[in-house]
């Protein structure tokens, strides 16, 4: 079939749903009109008059004309965009990185969620081992072990990470980060280089790990036909409770609405209903976000709103890593509650880097400013790898920010 | 007390302690009326004090007494609440179209807020003119209406070993249902020039995963659109505002949100989520990839473990929802008795194609234990196959695409529980 025609018979099917669709919606349920929808389904790709009398009668526009909108790409736009890396090598920018230099920026960009040996911190991806585990009952799915491209590697550092710090990389980095990740999956040895020119040399052990869904012919036929209605089977025994795992996450929301309604109810319970509004932070935010800096940035008065509501929008950098509000918990980096005035590394239960757990003091104003400018330059050795707000004006409002929001 | 009477406890107290100040849960309507219902001899404020004016919420929200309807995370799912999931409550939900703020959400590296004066589309690759277009430029072209299911591959996925999670909404609840308005991608891709070699599509989200998917030009052709608007307001943040692809019928990591470009190419992409993840692992250690349709599937959503029995023996209502991404769902089949005899449930409200369908079981319980399972055929004659069907060919290892049959089982009480049966 042409591909004219393609289009057409596309446009076609699409109309015919429509109007089908239309009908069935407006006036018709499926419990009065069975037929109607067995006729629906049957006239999927197929019905061809029918579907172009549809559109005839539906889309005076169909086949497609073009309408003469939008406007060429720029060639530079277009290279701002397309930096998708295929198998075959299409997309890959010139440049090259060695395993001894993608190390160091392991450790720098990565190391923080990944691990030093890219063993994963938490439920951060795992990206070293797994080798010959895919069979097992808990496979270890790495780039190594599973990932069948290694163009897919490249693209996914290069489009989407660091986390929270995505497309700062450049290509050198990039080669070299996938590099060190070859290394410590025993693909290549601590001297190699990996360039644009050697990139298709690179043979991934799983790339053959993969075929084509066959859903049509393994599956299909044996989930087709008419099933039993009546006397299936002679006994029926549970032989699994979810309960027995109680790993359900508790309605602590619903809990605490209904404590609320209990303190309407009764119209003197109201301090029952704040404790237990106060008890589940996390239900409280999801039902009402933004409220609360807000409202916190008006109680203080000596904080400017505007720099506040300013400095929000600069703590998303931070986000990936850092919490701060009501609840607020260590993640990735430590929570930040009251962190302007604390003492520096002072949060109980988070592990610091060396540097900062050697170093005195607390962080004011000042101290925050330098850090937050250049962290790397204030405290060489922090695990936190962000690269720096260079913006006097965002370090003033990300200040003031966690002023309001932490307190 | 097992979790699911604890939680069912705790959420339920309020509406049982109703029922009970108005005579006992199960004869409280005799009762009431043998004592005069307060809620009818006595005035209620509503009854008395004026209500809002029509400004207190220039956008409206559910009541007060409907907070309890959220969506919900699962903590221990993922490392951060950035690229993470929350769950549609469909225990709470009826008919087939999810409200926008119900509709789960899947960020790879948060929910984007996009500038729609700064947002562009850009078709490149192999075409005859690559093109840019503004929020306005797409807003001229034809628009059509369709509902459609959004289900993630992943739904079910944690069910995979056994019963995991106590509720509907945790392992079905990874699915929304809206009515979508859009362009057809046809029309852009064909205002662009499709050239003879450009087999593949890859759209791709301004977000900061960048989020990218390889589709082929037949499904790109045929029923793809540019979506700007659901349920007829605009796109919620969380679901790609200002502009979102809608593949119907197919995963929902392919409806790749905050679109800014679409690529054409004679190859898949091979990219992060259709190599590493949405591929299904199978026991030989060898996996399947783009498992892009969704199979027919259903579930009961109440009676559920949080939607347990409250009001005792007699009339009950049994509700559920089932799909399909390959037509319709022209019939649903429900055992009270965890399969050894069905029957036909009875469909109501629009059949839409790959869109879902609502279900109804009304029966006289008897006050006897429930064994509750729900079994989708669709419009292509394909049935809901069971669990232990699909392991027996898969293992347990695929993580997704998981269209197993689930059952509840619910006590005497009414008390429901995720269980799996012999």
């Amino acid at each position: 079939m042409s591909k004219s025609l393609k289009l057409f018979g596309g446009s076609a099917v699409g109309t015919a749903a429509v109007l089908t669709a239309a009908v069935n919606f407006a006036d018709r349920t499926i419990t009065e009109l069975p037929e109607h929808t067995t006729r629906m389904a049957v006239a999927a790709p197929g019905d061809l008059d029918g579907m172009f009398i549809a559109a005839a009668q539906a889309d005076e526009t169909a086949p497609d004309a073009k309408l003469g909108l939008g406007r060429e790409a720029l060639a530079e736009e277009v290279a701002a965009w397309d930096i998708d890396v295929r198998p075959d090598g299409t997309g890959l920018p010139d440049g090259s990185g060695d395993v001894l230099t993608g190390e160091e920026l392991f450790v720098e960009n990565c190391a923080v969620c990944h691990g030093d040996f890219g063993e994963g911190v938490g439920r951060w991806p795992v990206l070293t081992g797994g080798f010959d585990s895919l069979t097992n009952d808990r496979p270890v799915k790495t780039t190594g072990s599973y990932w069948p491209y290694l163009s897919t590697v490249y693209d996914y550092i290069n489009r989407a990470m660091p986390f929270g710090n995505a497309q700062s990389l450049q290509p050198d980095d990039v080669y070299a980060i996938t590099a060190y990740l070859l290394y410590m999956n025993d693909q290549v040895d601590d001297d190699f280089t990996l360039s644009k020119e050697n990139f298709l040399e690179v043979e991934m052990p799983n790339a053959n790990g993969f075929y084509m869904d066959d859903r049509a012919e393994t599956e299909y036929p044996v989930f087709t036909g008419a099933p039993c209605m009546e006397n299936c089977k002679d006994a029926v025994e549970i032989t699994m409770h979810a309960a027995v795992l109680d790993v359900t996450p508790e309605e602590t929301a619903a809990a605490a609405a209904e404590a609320a309604g209990e303190a309407e109810d009764a119209s003197v319970a109201a301090p029952a209903a704040e404790e237990a509004t106060s008890e589940t932070p996390t239900q409280m935010a999801a039902v009402e976000p933004e409220a609360e800096p807000v409202a916190e940035a008006g109680a203080h008065a000596d904080i400017d709103p505007a720099l506040v509501e300013a400095g929000e929008k600069v703590f998303k950098k931070c986000k990936a890593c850092h919490q701060i509000g009501d609840g607020a918990k260590n993640r990735t980096g430590p929570q930040l509650n009251g962190v302007v005035g604390r003492q520096i590394a002072g949060v109980d239960g988070f592990k610091y880097s060396a540097t900062l757990g050697g170093m005195e003091g607390v962080w004011d104003d000042e101290a925050l400013s330098a850090f937050l400018a250049n962290p790397k330059a204030y405290a060489k050795g922090t695990k936190m790898s962000f690269a720096g707000l260079r913006k006097p004006e965002d370090l003033e409002a990300i200040i003031a920010y966690m002023k309001a929001a932490g307190q | 007390m097992s979790a699911s009477g604890k939680n069912g406890t705790a959420s339920r107290r309020a509406f049982l302690r109703g029922a009970l100040a108005a005579g006992g849960a199960v004869a409280g309507a005799g009762a009431a009326r043998a004592a005069g219902d307060p809620a009818i001899t006595q005035i209620q404020p509503w009854m008395q004090e004026l209500g809002d004016g029509v400004d207190v919420a220039p956008y409206g929200q559910p009541s007060e007494h409907e907070s309890h309807v959220i969506r919900r995370t699962v903590e221990w799912l993922t490392a951060d609440p950035v690229s993470s999931i929350n769950f549609t409550p469909l225990h709470e939900l009826d008919g087939i179209i999810t409200p926008n703020g119900l509709c789960f959400e899947r960020h790879h590296g948060g929910a984007a807020h996009v500038d729609p004066a700064e947002h562009r589309l850009m078709i490149n690759g192999l075409v005859d003119t690559q093109l840019v277009f503004t929020m306005e430029d797409l807003m001229r072209f034809p628009r059509e209406n369709h509902v459609y299911f959004l289900e993630c591959a992943a739904n079910s996925g944690m069910e995979w070993r056994g019963a995991q999670l106590n509720g509907c909404q945790f392992t079905h609840g990874m699915i929304h249902n809206v009515m979508y308005t859009g362009v057809p991608l046809r029309l852009l891709l064909n205002e662009a020039g499709v050239k003879t070699e450009g087999k593949w599509i890859l759209p791709e989200g301004a977000d900061a995963s960048g989020m990218t998917r390889s589709i082929p030009m037949e499904k790109a052709l045929d029923d793809c659109l540019v979506a700007f608007k659901m349920n007829g307001e605009a796109l919620r943040v969380e679901q790609g505002y200002p502009l979102r692809l809608v593949v119907p019928g197919w995963e929902g990591n392919m409806w790749i949100k905050w679109l800014r470009r679409i690529e054409v190419g004679d190859e898949p992409w091979h990219h992060r989520e259709e190599t590493s993840k949405y591929t299904d692992l199978f026991a030989d250690g060898r996996a399947r990839r783009f498992t892009w349709e969704m199979d027919a599937k259903s579930v009961i959503t109440s009676p559920s473990p949080q939607a347990p029995i409250t009001h005792g023996p007699g009339p009950l209502v049994i509700k559920g929802l089932a799909w399909s991404g390959r037509g319709t769902i022209p019939r649903v089949d429900v055992t009270i008795d965890g399969g050894k005899t069905w029957q036909q449930a009875r469909m109501s409200g629009p059949s839409l194609d790959k869109s879902m369908h609502a279900f109804y079981l009304d029966i006289n319980w008897d006050g006897r234990p429930l064994y509750l399972q729900s079994r989708a055929h669709d419009s292509t004659g394909y049935v809901q196959p069971t669990k232990e069907a699909l392991r027996e060919i898969r293992g347990v290892n695929s993580i997704y695409h998981n269209n197993g049959i689930q059952t509840w089982y619910v006590n005497e009480q009414g008390v429901a529980e995720n269980v799996e049966v012999s």
